[in-house]
């Protein structure tokens, strides 16, 4: 069991990423250079957070143009497991594997806090080692994480349980309190939390163990 | 090759929140203009683009407007074309 941890030009989080797979979890993994097209070996793939090729432009539009992503499109529509932390949920939705966008915080302010989620896993692969309506802290780390979409896509979110995590407190003034949203599928989770700093006890908490030991089984 | 010149203007759409706007709206007002109603925030994209005649370079600026330099979730786009001399 690998996982592969995709890494662009600007990725910031992708060796917390490794450190909390390996370090935390035993897990073995693999860095994804964004030329790379071989997923070969590979159960799952995460996209880090960080700030892809400078975020220019739109945060994950050039990157959504990446090799790495053709393939890891690919991986996602026969079923593997992707997980987009904060820029990688950017970029999910830049790529149309999730829906809506990710937008200014509605205070401007970069937020950088732990956060109380509700969960509701529904049929979200990654979120399997949770309960319903569980209550987890994660730290943000954002300054574009307001979740937008049109009234009628958010409804039809709702409806289908796509909403698979959600703001206590709403930090950021993202629409239908969105912290992550899962594919109708089950496999492709994109949240702005990062499960990755919350694995170790020293640095304030495990509730995101549970989400990256998904992969694993 | 003809060489084209062109202006994309992104915009955000109506209904998309821009918080940098007010901000800068409200700044504004400190400057002593307090007659400012509205400001929104867009882009502006100014490209050269070499195509064979005006209907492709109109068609290639049209994918590019739609699938890179806006994103139509959250965004509106306008396109203006014109030939270099």
């Amino acid at each position: 069991m690998t996982i592969g941890i995709v890494v662009f030009p600007g990725s910031n989080c992708d060796r917390d990423v490794r450190w909390a797979l390996e370090g935390c979890l035993d897990q073995p993994t693999r860095f994804l250079w964004h030329e790379e097209r071989d997923l070969s070996g590979l159960d799952a793939v995460v996209i880090p957070g960080g700030f892809s090729y400078g975020d220019y432009l739109r945060c994950g539009a050039i990157a959504r143009f990446a090799p790495v992503l053709e393939a890891v499109s690919a991986f996602a529509e026969r079923g593997g497991p992707v997980l987009g932390i904060c820029n990688g949920f950017q970029v999910l939705t830049e790529l149309g594997l999730l829906p809506g966008a990710l937008t200014r915080n509605r205070s401007l302010h970069f937020l950088c806090e732990s956060t109380l989620l509700s969960v509701s896993p529904g049929d979200c692969q990654w979120l399997r080692h949770y309960a319903a309506d569980e209550r987890i802290s994660l730290p943000i780390a954002h300054g574009e994480g307001r979740y937008q979409a049109e009234p009628d896509q958010l409804k039809q979110l709702e409806d289908g349980g796509q909403i698979v995590l959600r703001y206590v407190a709403n930090p950021n003034g993202s629409l239908g309190d969105v912290a992550g949203l899962c594919n109708r599928r089950g496999n492709v989770l994109g949240l702005m939390p990062h499960p990755e700093r919350a694995c170790d006890p020293a640095i304030g908490g495990i509730d995101g163990r549970r989400l990256l030991a998904l992969a694993i089984g | 090759m003809p060489l084209f010149h062109a202006r994309v203007q992104v915009s955000l759409r109506p209904s998309v929140l821009d918080p940098a706007g007010e901000a800068t709206r409200a700044a504004a007002g400190r400057l002593g203009v307090s007659g400012v109603k509205r400001l929104r925030i867009g882009k502006s994209i100014e490209l050269s683009l070499e195509a064979p005649d005006r209907a492709t370079a109109q068609a290639q600026l049209e994918l590019l407007s739609d699938r890179l330099l806006a994103n139509p979730v959250i965004e509106d786009w306008t396109l203006d074309l014109a030939e270099a001399d």
